[in-house]
Order: structure tokens, then C-alpha cells, then sequence
């Protein structure tokens, strides 16, 4: 028989698991997730998540793509290929400042949702609870709690115990 | 107000119902759970092909075929098959471009902007309305390209080493708009895509077939709804939509500054910005409604997309018309006010001159276009204020029948500043006429079908309603409300 992976309860509405998760949390386990098929308001606070740090990823990509479209027009127009138009200035912040402020939106934007693929590990085209048939229904309308059997404080008995005091009427070990 | 008020006893606190009469209509009809969202929305796609889809596709693919055709055709002659001629050297390419690109304005809007202001509605639309974006980009980007006349060049348009050795010019509001459009298409995707990734999921848990699970395994990128993961994305989704706004409203901000940076009457007008963007909400909202209103029928997406959201979305459009009713007035305003003689002949002599009333009233012969000018000022200030009406907002052939009259108006609108500004300037001497050829007719039919058949595979096979996002306003999602198994007595 393959290793568990974890151990699976279910839930029916977003209140119960948003309680039970309080609960988990309280118990001090650190490996474990809650999934659920849309986010739920307040449930990173029910697991004790800190604040995403997706927003530092987006930060540095604009910073980066502001100084990228400036840098670049200077380059270009004011060092590499200097020619006079119009009796313009070869460089201006002011006719810079629109494709700039373009780069800004653009490098932000990959920097959001790469960080945000990045701080999740993904793509990742395999996980041991996508094998799962009951699991498929996360997506659908069921909410489950799933604690990693590598959890430190994990412990087969004691654990089911407490999903189970939890109000979860459907409890199951995923295999690895 | 009488609504007796209902009691939730609790061990701290007494949560009090809102009164009956403050009650919102909900966004998603007859109380449907998360459950029947996802195979309301699915069945769209997993079931039979409908014969109207095989209809339209066939046509679609037929005039994107026209499409390509006239590119060739183009690319193989030269710009000469185009109606363009001296003093008209952007006719309908750039007329059709500003058209196409300020329909994609509204799918941004919903996604980011009411998103901000947290329209909850918007979860109803906001999928196909960004679907819409990208294909009408699509569209748009296409006129400039073959504008250039020599396509082969195209990428001298981006910052790209070449042989050369010569780099773009950025001092001009053309270079902006490479820059502009290309990162506007860039973000709507990304945006749209990122939007995907929990419903792709969804399609990945149902499917039955290998294929399909295989198809949208591989978009999903293994998202098995986390909430450790939904943390990040709800962050990313506010991060990306906060970063739309300012790019929706520069983007057109930044089509306007092509002409008003230039000397021309007509075109010379700080006005433009705001002018341009206004427009380009009111026009793509009127696609929206083109689209959607047959949509949810054929589609039997009435309980999702509700007559609430169409109504809100007529709401839209009346605001951001009568905005632009207001921006005419203002441009007759100001040409009268400078009284510079050349801005006074553009707006009175050759955009508002007819026939009937303001020509003979100035005692002048009506302007070659005066039909061009008050189609606009018909469909776009007259036609959106119709909206006012719960009974027009209601009525689902109104609505339908107006939307597309705003479109019409949208594109006369910019037939009207492009080519009439063009035709007549400083110098009479220099004065012209214009008149579009086949091959113009022929390109701009070519990007319908080009639009068309990207929708319709869109609805045939990704989810065009944000099934995670919808299932996230109804009541049974809310922790807190009775139906999401909030219990009285409970901590919560």
C-alpha cells in the first residue's frame, strides 16, 4: 500500500470549514491547507496567513519597467541614434514618460502574476490530491481540510479525532 | 418599511436584517447554489454543438477569410487599393482602429474598475466582457500594421536592433500608442488568463474525456483551490486589477494624443483625453450588451446574467454617453469661444452645416459630410438617453436594438473627427473630399469575422462566465449568512 499523503476531511458550507480551520489552527498544526472551490472571505485569517507578499513581486516589476522605458528612450534617442525633430530636446522626461509609464503597467503585471505562480509552485502538474475522486469535488461545491501526514503534531488517531469533532461527516487518507 | 426586523440571538452580539424594501435584487436568480453555477456554466460547453453556433461560425470564418484576403490583396498592390488620397491619408484604417480599440475599453473596465469600486455584478460579466477586449484589440491592432504600407517593416515599429542601425523616434504620440496597445493587449491577457485558472480547473475536475482533462489540466497549471494559493491570487487579481485602471484609462487617453498633438483644427484639443476615454466605455459597453443580451437567451444564462445586470450595464452606457454629449458641446463651445477662425469653420461649416437648419441659418452651403456629423450626435446623444427608462432598460429588443445603434454612432464619430478634420484645413487650396473603396468596406467587414470567430470558439469552449467569481457573490458562499451555514448561536 503506497505512503499517505495526508488525511482529508470534508465540509459542506463555508462556515463549517471556516470553523474548523479556526480549530486546526488553534491546534498548532503547520502543514496543512484548506480548499475550497472560491476564495472565502476571512479565511486566511481563520488559518493564520500572513499578508500575501505577491505585492513586492508587482512593486519591483514596475519599478523595473519605469527605469527599463526611460533608460531605453535615452538610450536610443539621445545616445545611439541622435537626430533632431521638430527642435525638440533629444531627451525629455515629458515624451518619455508615456511609454515608460506603459512598461510600468506592463513589467508590474508579469511581476503579479508570476509572483503570484512563483509563491504557489506552480505550474505543477501533479499532486497527490488531484488522484483523489472525492477531491475533484473542491472544485464544484465542497470545502476540505486536508492535514499532511508530515505535520509534526500530525498523529493518525488524534487527528481524525479532531476533524472529526469538527463536524466533518466525510473523512478519508489520501495516498501519496 | 414596516418589514419586521428579524432577531439573530447570539451570546454577544444581535445581527439585525437589513428591512425587506433595502433588500438588492440577488446577482444570481432563485437562490442557484455553487453547485449548479459550475454545471449551468459547463453545459455550455459540454454540451451539443447548438445549430446557430455552426451558422455563425460558418459565416465568422467566411468573412475572417475576407479578412486575410484583403490583406494579401493589399500587401500585394500597395495602399493605393485604399480610398486614401491627398489631403485624407488616415481614412477608414485609422477610423476602424480607434473604433475597434476603444470596444475593448469596456471588458477593462468591468474587470478592473468595478472591481475596485466592488460592483459585484461585475462577476456575471466580466469573462466574456474581457474575451471581447482581447478579440477587439485583436482587431484593432491589425489597421495600423497594414497602414504602414510596407508590412514586412512592421517590426521597425518596436524597439528592435536592426541593420540599420536606427532606433524608433519616441518624441512622437505614435510611437506612445505601439507602446500603449501592445501592453493594453499584453495585460487583458494576462488579466483574463489569470481569471481562467480556477474555472479551467473546474472544467479539468468534470471532464470525462481524456482529452479535455488533459486540455485543461495543462491551463489549469495544477490549481487545486488552495486557500494558501487563493491568498496569493486574491492579492495578484487586486494587484493586476489596480494596475488595468490607469492602463485602461491611458490607453485611449494615449490614441487621442495621436491627433491632438497634431496642429490640425479638429484635432488640436485638449479636450481629447478624458473625450476619448468616455467614448470608448460608452462604445464598449454597447458591444457588451450587443453580445450578451442574445447570449444569455441562446445560452439559457438568464438566472446569471440577470435583467439586473443588463440594466446596470444600460446605467453605464447613459452616463458614459451623456459624457460625450457633453464633450461635443464643449468642442462647439470652445471653437466659437477661441475665436480662431479655422477651429470655427471645422465645427460649424464642415462637421454641423445641413442642409435644413444650421446652414441656412449661417447662411452657408452644407458641409459634404453634414449626414457623417448628426448620425453621430443622433446615436450618440440622443439614443443612450432612452436609457433613462426602467421600461427601454427592461425591454431585452430595446436594448439590443439601441446597443448597436451606439456603435454605429461611436464609429461615425471617429469617421467625423479623422476624416472631415483631414478634408478641409488652414488652406483652402488644400481642401478635399474622401470616399472609402471596396477594398476599405471589404477589410473592415473582414475584421467582423475575424471578431466573430474568436468569440464563438471562445463560448464553445472556455467557461465565459467566471464560475469561481459568481459562486463567490451568492449568499450560500458567505460564511456569515444563514445559507452559507452560519449558525445562530455560533461565533460567526
Amino acid at each position: 500500500m503506497p505512503a499517505a499523503y495526508a488525511i482529508m476531511a470534508e465540509f459542506e458550507t463555508p462556515a463549517a470549514v471556516l470553523r474548523a480551520a479556526e480549530k486546526v489552527r488553534d491546534a498548532g498544526y503547520r502543514q496543512w491547507d484548506v480548499f475550497t472551490p472560491f476564495s472565502i472571505h476571512g479565511m486566511d485569517s481563520a488559518m493564520g496567513l500572513k499578508n500575501s507578499k505577491v505585492g513586492w513581486f508587482s512593486f519591483i516589476g514596475g519599478c523595473t519597467g519605469y527605469a527599463t522605458g526611460m533608460l531605453m528612450i535615452w538610450f536610443m534617442n539621445a545616445c545611439d541614434y541622435r537626430i533632431v525633430i521638430g527642435g525638440k530636446p533629444m531627451f525629455s522626461p515629458f515624451s518619455a514618460f508615456p511609454p515608460s509609464y506603459e512598461l510600468t503597467i506592463l513589467f508590474g503585471s508579469f511581476g503579479a502574476l508570476l509572483g503570484m505562480l512563483f509563491l504557489n509552485r506552480l505550474p505543477r502538474l501533479h499532486h497527490p490530491l488531484l488522484k483523489n475522486r472525492r477531491f475533484a469535488l473542491a472544485t464544484h461545491d465542497r470545502f476540505f481540510v486536508v492535514i499532511e501526514t508530515a505535520d509534526p503534531r500530525y498523529a493518525e488517531s488524534e487527528t481524525r479525532r479532531l476533524l472529526e469533532s469538527l463536524g466533518s461527516r466525510h473523512i478519508e487518507m489520501v495516498e501519496e | 418599511m414596516a418589514a419586521a426586523p428579524v432577531h439573530h440571538e447570539t451570546d454577544s452580539i444581535t445581527v439585525q436584517a437589513p428591512p425587506a424594501s433595502l433588500e438588492r435584487v440577488p446577482l444570481v436568480g432563485n437562490l442557484r447554489s455553487p453547485g449548479w453555477i459550475s454545471d449551468r456554466v459547463a453545459a455550455v460547453i459540454e454540451g451539443k454543438t447548438p445549430g446557430w453556433w455552426k451558422i455563425c461560425f460558418v459565416i465568422s470564418v467566411s468573412m475572417m477569410t475576407l479578412c486575410f484576403a484583403m490583406i494579401l490583396y493589399l500587401m500585394s498592390t500597395g495602399v493605393g487599393v485604399w480610398g486614401l488620397g491627398h489631403p485624407v491619408m488616415w481614412g477608414w484604417a485609422i477610423v476602424n482602429f480607434v473604433w475597434w480599440i476603444g470596444i475593448g475599453h469596456a471588458g477593462t473596465l468591468i474587470s478592473a474598475i468595478l472591481f475596485l469600486l466592488r460592483q459585484r455584478w461585475r462577476t456575471s460579466i466580466n469573462r466574456a466582457a474581457e474575451a471581447m477586449t482581447i478579440f477587439a484589440v485583436m482587431c484593432a491592432g491589425i489597421f495600423p500594421l497594414i497602414h504602414i504600407g510596407r508590412i514586412w517593416l512592421g517590426y521597425w515599429l518596436f524597439p528592435i536592433p536592426n541593420a540599420n542601425g536606427i532606433w524608433p523616434q519616441f518624441r512622437s504620440p505614435l510611437m506612445w500608442d505601439v507602446f500603449a496597445v501592445s501592453t493594453y493587449f499584453t495585460v487583458s491577457v494576462l488579466f483574463w488568463y489569470m481569471g481562467l485558472i480556477p474555472d479551467l480547473a473546474v472544467m479539468r475536475d468534470r471532464a470525462r474525456t481524456r482529452l479535455r482533462k488533459m486540455a485543461y489540466g495543462l491551463f489549469a497549471l495544477g490549481w487545486t483551490g488552495s486557500n494558501r494559493h487563493w491568498s496569493n491570487y486574491e492579492k495578484a487579481y487586486l494587484i493586476l486589477a489596480g494596475l488595468s485602471t490607469p492602463l485602461v484609462l491611458s490607453v485611449h487617453s494615449i490614441v487621442s494624443l495621436d491627433f491632438s498633438v497634431s496642429q490640425l483644427p479638429g484635432w488640436h484639443t485638449t479636450i481629447f483625453p478624458p473625450y476619448f476615454v468616455a467614448g470608448a466605455v460608452y462604445s464598449g459597453f454597447g458591444m457588451v450588451l450587443t453580445l450578451l443580451v442574445p447570449l444569455r437567451r441562446l445560452l439559457k444564462l438568464e438566472e446569471i446574467i440577470r435583467v439586473r445586470h443588463v440594466e446596470l450595464m444600460c446605467k453605464v452606457t447613459l452616463a458614459t454617453g451623456s459624457i460625450v454629449g457633453y464633450a461635443y458641446m464643449m468642442e462647439f463651445f470652445i471653437a466659437w469661444y477661441s475665436g480662431n477662425p479655422y477651429e470655427r469653420s471645422q465645427f460649424f461649416l464642415t462637421r454641423a452645416a445641413d442642409p435644413f437648419i444650421i446652414g441656412p441659418l449661417l447662411h452657408v452651403k452644407p458641409a459634404p459630410c453634414w449626414w457623417a456629423f448628426w448620425t453621430m450626435v443622433t446615436c450618440n446623444v440622443v439614443v443612450p438617453q432612452f436609457f433613462w427608462f426602467k421600461k427601454v432598460r427592461t425591454c431585452m429588443l430595446a436594448v439590443f436594438v439601441l446597443s448597436i445603434l451606439v456603435n454605429v454612432g461611436m464609429w461615425f464619430e471617429r469617421f467625423v473627427i479623422i476624416v472631415l478634420s483631414l478634408t478641409r484645413d488652414f488652406v483652402s487650396a488644400n481642401w478635399g473630399y474622401y470616399a472609402p473603396t471596396w477594398v476599405d468596406v471589404c477589410q473592415f467587414l473582414g475584421t467582423f469575422g475575424l471578431f466573430f470567430t474568436f468569440f464563438l470558439l471562445f463560448i464553445r469552449f472556455i467557461p465565459l462566465i467566471a464560475i469561481a467569481e459568481v459562486k463567490g457573490v451568492t449568499p450560500q458562499a458567505d460564511p456569515h449568512h444563514p445559507l452559507g451555514g452560519a449558525k445562530a448561536g455560533g461565533t460567526h
